[in-house]
């Protein structure tokens, strides 16, 4: 098993192991642990082997490797995947299988990476615990009477339990960040707009970002920067110029001099677990130590984030959601007298109901009240309104800092079931993460130590919009630190 | 039942099909002649993560109508969803425009039996076409083709009074969309659509009545009609006292009445809000300047000038204008022709008579411009009667040949020369003595009998005046 691309991609090109042989360990590794872990929802070993094959001969031709050539990749399932089932964790969508890829995952293939599978989720990518999937909760393999975090919870458990190299989830506020720091990998969520959200299922459209899982910062940066850049299908995607963050990560000195580091005032005076608070600290002195100069910053309004984040994303969501009708594709209700048919607002009312599960109809009647006429004004609009402001605070205080260190969540992971009945504890652990997401800044979590009770702790560092090299230079720096990618679950 | 103690008060929403190659917001081809369901990408059929990108064409064409209907073109129009479920829709949504429509504030001027009538445009938001759905039996089918073809949706504000004013009103808009060949305005086919608005309220009250809307409305006539037969009901429920609902009707042609279908307590909360997918459309400097230039000449300053440069009545030249063919056609008559009352005269007479019995386009004529105009040269030069240029004409119509053509195979020329006609003249009269001897007795309407009698000697031929002349010297002598 590897922990970085550029170590597999050294051993692949001094021939000693080849794709094949590669390919072929993650798929035994994931036969021997996924049934404690439940992360793979659709496997697709056989393509994986044909794509091992590809990559050997172009080894043995002395062809130039892609950034991500041989690199075994987990998919979270939003991502559509052309003649591969695609479910979003949804009944919904159970007997999907895509006419289309999404477009990360064309430019995943075009830079050689191999995917094992598609893995477990939140329903639609709404959760925080990975339990609202159709399929059944993923499992925490540091131990797995946790949950992995969500919503992409089997992304994280699957690089952290060396089921993958690396994985694609999509994180709406916070779904990549908290699973990476409940399993201890890496999860970095890009700029809204760097990567291309055509072909991913849709939960809230302005919030959406994909980004990689990853057991190592560089690879992470690896996977942005090869999916990044304008697509042609997504009017939001951004057309900036794409910097390389590999050889800026080769060529990092691990000086933060000059450097200015923010901690949010409003974050240091939440309450949080006492481990939690001591990773943040024993990060803060390892900035600080390196170089930067550490500085506190106020975003008064992300207080307000949570409930801001939960008008806007479930409007979009309610919205977005409308599609799956039973018309055209997707699970569809029985008719139960055929003699007498069913009228057609019968028809949605049981497909919709039957297909979807009770967090997404929770959310989808959320979404619903708050943009329908007499309260959009309340709810939808002022959340647009608040939503402007909080990103306006964040413009300020990047003025006075480079990044910004903070938690990723008030815990480290929690139980299977412990808090699935309650949904406003579960949506208010996204404190700590969905304020990056409405003001559509990059974040990403470096994992630092492991709390007293076995399970993993990281921490989140925050940057402008687009400015994604200052978090490269802070979580290298933290990795070069704590190296948390040594510690392995013994799942 | 009477109209004179009520206002009528109507606006109408007209939908027009841009004529786009592809999609609004999907690369696929944007024609609903194939096969159903052809072509369909994940984009139109609403599949998971699929996402619209805007038609820059469809953007181009819709401020290219704005233009034309005076609106002002906003330089920021946001897309909007428009939430309702429908088999046809794909998404559950439709993409539409709210509050910042690309289009708004303009008017346009017609006019109705003689008089100018001017009519405030509120506003021209895009939008995009529903699939069609079919009923078959216990079955009902959805072909997605026209799901996702552009569409303007033009409101007018509630200016019309009259049912006359209403379709007029239509018409005009269609004869501007057509001058810009953006929309072929095809109302049989749903390439262009009337939603018509309808409320009355007693004489001089301000305050507006409850409004009904009339759906399935799909001709000009079936506009007026429809309204006529809407107004009607509304005076009648008034009148016994009932309150009018806001609702929708359908129009039923084959019974000329309206049929309710949904009232507002069914009305359908639409949930608009920004749709998040497209970026608001932002219009660079001296965009809509460029399109503007770019406009032909429409129809009012078409027929303004008609008035002036060509000299016919301000009807003739709103009929001209009507369709920019029939213009192109009036004016490349005249260039031939070089007599623009006549060339007007022939093109609203004996051209639109046949035209329209036969039911047919101006480019399936097989008369060219230039041959009607040599033919009313041959006229004007005397070289034929104007009633054999009708026979010429019929001629022509038939075999698409050139006038001097058919007149010399046909020996069809007029004798001018009076010698010849005075021949013929005096055959005449000396071959019907008895009807002379009645003629000098006093009974002066034989004349019309010798005319006759002559123009069949000459088969048609002999110059009118000649034979006039020549019979007054011969008899009243």
């Amino acid at each position: 098993m590897y922990s970085s691309i550029q170590n597999l991609h050294d051993d692949l090109k001094a021939k000693k192991v080849s794709s094949k042989e590669v390919i072929q360990n993650y798929i035994t590794k994931i036969e021997e642990s996924d049934s404690k872990l439940n992360c793979f929802i659709t496997k697709t070993f056989d393509q994986a082997l044909k794509q091992a094959e590809v990559v050997d001969q172009k080894i043995s031709k002395g062809e130039e490797l892609g950034l991500l050539e041989g690199a075994p990749f987990s998919i979270k399932d939003m991502f559509c995947t052309k003649g591969v089932r695609t479910t979003a964790g949804s009944r919904m969508l159970e007997n999907f299988i895509p006419p289309y890829s999404s477009t990360v995952n064309k430019r995943l293939d075009a830079a050689g990476a191999i995917m094992l599978g598609k893995v477990n989720q939140d329903e639609f990518a709404m959760g925080s615990s990975n339990e609202t999937s159709y399929f059944g909760p993923s499992f925490n393999p540091w131990d797995v009477s946790k949950v992995p975090g969500g919503s992409s919870g089997a992304s994280a458990a699957s690089v952290a339990a060396r089921m993958s190299l690396c994985s694609m989830g999509t994180d709406t506020g916070g779904s990549i960040r908290q699973p990476a720091h409940f399993c201890g990998t890496v999860g970095f969520k890009p700029t809204y707009g760097r990567v291309s959200r055509y072909g991913v299922v849709a939960f809230a459209s302005s919030l959406d970002q994909a980004g990689p899982l990853s057991l190592r910062v560089e690879d992470a940066f690896r996977v942005v920067q090869s999916i990044s850049g304008k697509d042609m299908m997504d009017n939001t995607s951004s057309d900036k110029a794409v910097p390389d963050w590999v050889s800026e990560a080769k060529s990092f000195n691990g000086s933060l001099k000059g450097k200015r580091v923010g901690f949010i005032k409003e974050y240091a005076e939440t309450d949080v677990d006492p481990e939690i608070k001591e990773a943040f600290e024993k990060s803060l002195k390892v900035l600080k130590d390196a170089g930067a100069e550490v500085k506190e910053v106020s975003i008064p309004l992300i207080k307000h984030g949570v409930s801001v984040y939960y008008l806007v994303a479930t409007s979009e969501a309610a919205s977005n959601l409308s599609r799956y009708d039973g018309v055209r594709y997707g699970f569809r209700a029985e008719v139960e007298d055929a003699a007498k048919g069913m009228s057609l607002d019968d028809f949605y009312a049981k497909t919709r109901s039957q297909g979807f599960g009770e967090e997404v109809k929770r959310r989808i009647l959320l979404g619903n009240f708050a943009l329908s006429s007499g309260y959009y004004d309340a709810y939808y609009n002022k959340s647009c309104q608040v939503r402007r402001m909080i990103k306006s605070e964040y413009e300020t205080a990047f003025k006075d800092v480079d990044f910004i260190l903070s938690p990723v969540s008030a815990t480290q992971a929690f139980g299977v079931n412990e808090r699935v009945q309650d949904p406003l504890k579960m949506f208010l652990n996204d404190f700590f993460t969905v304020s990056v997401n409405l003001a559509g800044l990059p974040g990403i979590t470096v994992p630092v130590m492991k709390a007293s009770n076995g399970l993993p702790c990281g921490v989140q560092l925050i940057a402008n919009q687009y400015d994604e090299s200052h978090l490269l230079q802070g979580a290298l720096t933290l990795e070069n630190e704590f190296k948390f990618y040594e510690e392995v679950p013994s799942v | 039942m009477s109209n004179s103690n009520w206002d009528v008060v109507i606006g109408l929403e007209i939908h027009a099909q841009l004529q786009t190659k592809t999609k609004v917001f999907a690369g696929d081809k944007s024609e609903f002649s194939s096969l159903p369901n052809q072509n369909l990408s994940p984009i139109t059929l609403g599949m998971p993560g699929a996402l619209p990108v805007v038609n820059k064409t469809a953007i181009d064409y819709s401020i290219k109508i704005g233009l034309a209907l005076g609106c002002d073109i906003r330089e920021k129009s946001v897309y909007a969803r428009k939430h309702y479920f429908y088999p046809d829709l794909p998404k559950g949504y439709q993409i539409s425009q709210f509050d910042k429509p690309l289009c708004e504030n303009g008017t346009i001027e017609f006019s109705v039996e003689g008089e100018k009538k001017k009519v405030f445009i509120e506003r021209a938001h895009m939008e995009e076409d529903a699939g069609k759905s079919m009923h078959k039996g216990g079955y009902s089918l959805i072909d997605y083709n026209r799901a996702g073809v552009p569409l303007l949706e033009i409101v007018s504000g509630p200016d019309m009074t009259t049912p006359k004013e209403a379709a007029e009103y239509a018409r005009t808009i269609r004869t501007i969309l057509r001058y810009l060949d953006v929309c072929d305005g095809n109302l049989e086919e749903g390439s262009m659509r009337c939603d018509c608005n309808v409320s009355i309220k007693p004489k001089g009250q301000k305050e507006l009545g409850t409004k009904v809307e009339i759906k399935n409305v799909n001709s000009f006539r079936f506009v007026e009609k429809s309204l006529e037969y809407e107004i009607n009901r509304q005076i009648a429920l008034k009148e016994a006292g009932e309150e009018i609902f806001q609702e929708t009707r359908l129009y039923d042609q084959a019974k000329n009445k309206t049929v309710g279908m949904r009232s507002k307590e069914e009305a359908q909360d639409y949930r608009y809000f920004p749709d998040p997918d497209l970026l608001p459309v932002v219009l660079p400097d001296g965009y809509v300047e460029k399109i503007k230039e770019s406009l032909p000449e429409l129809p009012l300053a078409r027929g303004k000038r008609f008035q002036d440069e060509y000299e016919i009545p301000e009807y003739d030249a709103s009929v001209l204008t009507q369709e920019k063919e029939m213009a192109d056609y009036f004016e490349n008559t005249v260039k031939a022709s070089g007599n623009p009352k006549a060339s007007s005269n022939w093109i609203m007479g004996e051209f639109l008579k046949i035209l329209n019995e036969e039911k047919k386009e101006i480019s399936e004529v097989k008369v060219s411009p230039k041959n009607l105009g040599s033919l009313i040269k041959m006229i004007d030069s005397k070289k034929i009667s104007g009633k054999m240029g009708k026979a010429v004409f019929a001629e022509m119509w038939k075999s698409g040949e050139e006038a001097e053509k058919i007149v010399s195979e046909k020996g069809m020329s007029q004798i001018t020369d009076p010698d010849q006609v005075l021949a013929i003249v005096k055959k005449v009269v000396d071959s019907s003595p008895g009807q002379v001897e009645q003629y000098k007795g006093g009974k002066n309407k034989l004349f019309g009998f010798f005319v006759g009698q002559v123009m069949k000697e000459s088969k048609g031929q002999a110059n009118p005046e000649l034979v006039n002349k020549f019979l007054k010297e011969l008899l009243d002598t």
